[in-house]
């Protein structure tokens, strides 16, 4: 469900699969893990390997948003396709955290 | 207009059936030759729908989960996804977006949003303590089909 790569204090996540409630709940328990343990400040989720997204998805991202929020970090999300994009926009995720446009793994990890 | 293929399936309230009743959905479709913008549409629906049977109407207790579905020569797909859970007290204040009762399990409250959304018709008929039904209705392209019609 999810690969991830960090480098300093940034948590590079792709994730891959369906991202439904089910999937979710794991993803959510092992990133937190993840985000705790490594002093993580920056969280850059690449989303170009996802084939499915319902509104799991953005309980998923406002819940990290939230978590980086308190820890004083930001969250970033690239690689997102037009429907990912309508399921955010009604909750205006982008509001929140920042979009990186195609290509733009590099751009967000490096701020 | 009468359907001219039908399908009913009843599975344990529990998230690993959120994607088996992805695929049964989709599978069933696969006769209509539906755009994938139309399946991604009804499978994202269906998911929201099937996650709030097995979150809110029954909450982490045993039940079941039944999807009905149907589809008319014009090409007009409806599913029920139907629980005899708790039911919802206020079915317009659940609709809203952002609505949600579950505080602590990161639900956006956008299910509803989401469904209404991707689908031509949504409704919501419950009742408290006797579960719910939420019937979802998609005008697809219409074009030809194999199928063949049911005997009356």
């Amino acid at each position: 469900m999810l690969v991830y790569e960090r480098k300093r204090n940034t948590l590079l996540v792709r994730l891959n699969g369906e991202l439904d409630h089910s999937a979710s709940m794991r993803v959510r328990a092992e990133l937190d893990g993840l985000i705790t343990e490594g002093g993580i400040r920056r969280l850059v989720f690449d989303l170009r390997d996802l084939r499915f997204m319902d509104s799991s998805g953005i309980g998923l991202i406002i819940g990290r948003y939230k978590m980086m929020k308190r820890r004083g970090g930001s969250v970033a999300i690239c690689g997102s396709n037009a429907r990912i994009d309508r399921i955010f926009d009604m909750a205006g995720v982008y509001q929140l955290v920042e979009r990186k446009a195609e290509g733009g793994q590099r751009d967000a990890v490096h701020q | 207009m009468p359907y001219i293929n039908e399908m009913r399936l009843d599975f344990t309230a529990q998230p690993q059936n959120e994607a088996f009743a992805r695929l049964a959905v989709s599978g069933f479709l696969l006769p209509l030759d539906p755009t994938m913008e139309e399946l991604a549409d009804i499978k994202t629906a269906v998911s929201e729908a099937v996650t709030n049977a097995i979150v809110h109407g029954y909450g982490g207790r045993p039940g079941i989960v039944r999807l009905a579905a149907g589809y008319a020569a014009d090409g007009t797909f409806t599913v029920e996804i139907i629980d005899r859970g708790r039911g919802i007290e206020d079915v317009q204040r659940a609709m809203q977006p952002f609505f949600t009762t579950s505080a602590d399990d990161e639900r956006s409250g956008m299910g509803f949003t989401v469904m209404q959304s991707f689908m031509d018709e949504v409704d919501v008929r419950s009742a408290a303590g006797r579960g719910t039904v939420v019937r979802l209705v998609k005008h697809m392209r219409a074009r030809e089909t194999d199928a063949v019609p049911r005997r009356a």
